[in-house]
């Protein structure tokens, strides 16, 4: 596979140079600059996203992102709600990788007001969270690759999804947005099959990742448009607050699990994969994609030792350490997780109030969605599909 | 000689079928229902895995188009925020007769969780357009919205031509 | 260096701009990231965010979060959280200014996101940034009236014609 895969690189194209205008015979072409309107209706936005492309021909000139088409009041709704009744409006944020939006909530109140969870429900909440991380990046690669054209990976993906959320139906009655990770424990104890369901699943799964690591990743089709394209530069990142896959494709290894960890993490062993500028330049698409797909290698890692070192004669009711009445004393706190889009952070203000005073939310989309203009300046219009198909961005999240 | 002649009994064979001028054709207009899909917010992933493999909306005959003009069914899963009903409504008004409209989800319905304090929220999209069939759940399942699908299929078995000519 | 070290060196450089050190008590994760240096001049903050970017032992490279709070007393924060990615450090600073008159330096040039933040700062609060190049609303709508997040704001009775209570 390698060296088939050598052989046809020696011969693939360097991406075309466009001529610019002024070297055409300028008496003969008149041209002038388009504005492209892109959705908010449309297939490949990821959701209800409004793009105006400036374009000169199909090379985009400028990008101007309008966002607000998902506002739903979020952190307006923070301040007439009890600390519990927010988790069902945080799962909805970020409604792809519900559990760690949950998890970095819950997480934040705990240390505001200083509650020590049983290692049970620790356990529990890794590996519910490692399950959504793989969750997460199937859907992210399956419709990555409904950008670039390719159907069948999209289908496997999903298929395998199935079994994921089978497992969390099991255990907490929902399929997609779960309310489980509550403030000190969680809502129901794990489903006494989904330990069974779980190691079954890592063994298809690994299958399945290089099923789709052949099918799609590996392809000259998918290189060849992934390759050299919305290519970001690591300053760039870094001083733009990028993070997650986009701040790992650009060569910089952070990750909150390894650099601020919470939870149980230090106990196990997991890589950070960071891009290598394998077929192209470091930081383009196709490294992020690339980063994706070892993170969701790295999971199944994660969730086998979990499987070991699982406790499973514990008995202690998940619910122990849930407090009667959550009311934190006065305060606040920025507290932050690892998502599968990237560092999420809560920042909490608590007036010793049964309500939350203020709730902002650092939204990895957000910040990634803002570098789009900025890497996607001289790529063509197909291109651009392709850039924020990599970004990965979640509506719900970015507009709140 | 004709198709009459060849057997004893021309009406007995399967060869020929009689039935109404409406039941024919609603019978194919409600096989091959096309959908705009318009995903909005969560509830679009579950319409995503109603269209994949494992629930497969497909079997129904219902294809994913990306243009309001090629399609029958708008499904507006999803929140509707004041921001968007007015293009919700610019696409209602691009899809050609006859539309059938599903609101899937709490949010599209009557607002969901954000009805109480959600000042940039449309309290259900049957404020701005008409709709044909609610599907409720937060998000419904996919089998809840094939349910909601073969109400609309009913919907269609119901209607008649003459009527609407007359 | 610890929170302390960098608040005393920031101190040093800039004198009475900086107000007091906030420490929060309790674990050692609320004295890490609970805690906040005070900046009196709202006009200086661009100044000293510079410094703290460009300074050789400082270098926060990163801007996290600009977060806008209603106080509740007529007074609007903001709040910048500050990283260091390479260091690993953290660091929160906090403007406080009065709420018929918010107005803050803008820190665009210094880190590039934060264009996107103080629009969202202007759009949800109300706090307008002097120097950016770009200040317009971007979640609501240009024709929005009021700013949501202040503790004061009443809702709509309709908008663009919608009814937007439930």
């Amino acid at each position: 596979m390698a060296e088939v895969l050598e052989r046809s690189m020696q011969t693939m194209p360097v991406p075309v140079k466009l001529l610019p205008a002024e070297k055409v015979e300028p008496n003969r072409l008149r041209t002038e600059e388009m504005v492209l309107n892109v959705g908010p209706q449309h297939p490949s936005t990821h959701g209800v996203l409004r793009l105006e492309a400036v374009l000169d021909g199909e090379l985009v000139i400028d990008v101007v992102p309008f966002l607000g088409y998902l506002h739903r009041c979020f952190e307006k709704h923070t301040e007439a709600m009890t600390y519990p009744q927010v988790i069902p409006y945080v799962d909805r944020m970020d409604y792809l990788a519900a559990l760690s939006e949950e998890h970095g909530y819950a997480l934040a109140v705990e240390r505001m007001m200083g509650i020590e969870v049983p290692e049970k429900v620790e356990f529990i909440r890794v590996l519910f969270t490692e399950l959504q991380r793989i969750a997460s990046h199937l859907v992210a690669v399956g419709t990555f690759g409904l950008d670039t054209g390719a159907f069948t990976p999209f289908l496997y993906c999903f298929r395998d999804r199935e079994d994921i959320l089978e497992m969390f139906e099991k255990t907490c009655g929902a399929r997609l947005l779960y309310n489980y990770i509550w403030v000190g424990g969680l809502s129901h104890d794990l489903h006494p099959d989904v330990l069974g369901m779980c190691r079954a699943f890592v063994k298809k799964n690994r299958a399945t990742h290089k099923e789709i690591n052949n099918l799609l990743t590996f392809n000259k089709i998918f290189v060849e448009r992934a390759a050299n394209v919305g290519i970001l530069k690591a300053d760039v990142a870094i001083n733009a607050g990028a993070s997650g896959p986009m701040l790992r494709g650009s060569g910089v290894k952070w990750d909150v699990r390894r650099d601020d960890p919470y939870s149980i993490y230090d106990r196990f062993e997991f890589d950070i994969p960071v891009g290598n500028g394998m077929f192209g330049t470091l930081g383009d698409c196709f490294d992020r994609h690339w980063v994706r797909m070892c993170e969701w290698e790295q999971s199944l890692n994660i969730i086998e030792q979990i499987l070991e070192k699982y406790p499973q004669d514990d008995k202690t009711d998940v619910q122990k350490a849930v407090p009667k009445r959550i009311k934190p004393a006065a305060g606040e706190i920025y507290s932050r997780v690892e998502t599968p889009r990237g560092e999420l952070g809560y920042y909490i203000v608590a007036k010793d109030n049964i309500n939350p005073w203020r709730v902002k939310v650092r939204s990895p989309a957000f910040v990634n969605l803002s570098l789009l203009p900025i890497i996607s300046r001289g790529y063509l219009m197909a291109d651009l599909i392709i850039i924020l198909g990599s970004i990965d961005i979640v509506l719900g999240e970015v507009d709140r | 000689m004709g198709l009459l002649d060849k057997h004893d009994n021309p009406f007995d064979s399967s060869n020929i079928v009689i039935t109404g001028t409406d039941t024919l054709i609603n019978w194919a207009r409600l096989s091959s229902l096309w959908m705009m899909s318009f995903g909005l917010a969560c509830c679009a992933i579950e319409m995503m895995a109603a269209s994949a493999s494992h629930y497969d909306i497909g079997r129904f005959g219902v294809i994913p188009r990306p243009s309001p003009r090629q399609s029958d069914i708008m499904l507006i899963s999803g929140t509707v925020t004041l921001k968007m009903a007015s293009r919700t409504k610019l696409l209602y008004e691009q899809m050609p007769d006859p539309k059938y409209i599903i609101s899937m989800g709490s949010c599209s319905n009557c607002g969901g969780p954000y009805w109480e304090h959600g000042y940039h929220v449309l309290k259900g999209v049957d404020r701005v357009i008409p709709v044909d069939v609610y599907v409720p759940g937060c998000p419904p399942r996919p089998e809840a919205l094939l349910e909601g699908l073969m109400k609309v299929q009913e919907k269609v078995r119901k209607q008649s031509l003459a009527r609407t000519a007359v | 260096m610890t929170n302390t070290e960098i608040y005393d060196k920031l101190k040093g450089a800039f004198g009475e701009k900086i107000g007091e050190w906030h420490e929060q008590t309790g674990s050692e994760y609320m004295k890490r990231m609970s805690s906040y240096a005070d900046v009196t001049d709202a006009g200086y903050i661009r100044d000293v965010c510079l410094y703290l970017r460009d300074e050789p032992t400082l270098g926060f490279d990163s801007l996290l979060l600009l977060s806008s709070v209603d106080n509740g007393d007529n007074t609007l924060s903001v709040v910048y959280h500050l990283e260091a990615r390479e260091k690993k450090q953290y660091f929160a600073l906090k403007v406080t200014v009065p709420a018929d008159h918010a107005v803050v330096g803008s820190v665009t040039d210094v880190w590039s996101h934060a264009n996107w933040q103080e629009r969202e700062a202007w759009d949800m609060m109300g706090i307008s940034f002097q120097g950016h190049p770009d200040l317009r609303r971007i979640l609501l709508d240009e024709d929005w009236v009021g700013h949501p997040l202040r503790k004061d704001y009443k809702y709509p009775e309709f908008y663009r014609g919608m009814k937007v209570p439930y």
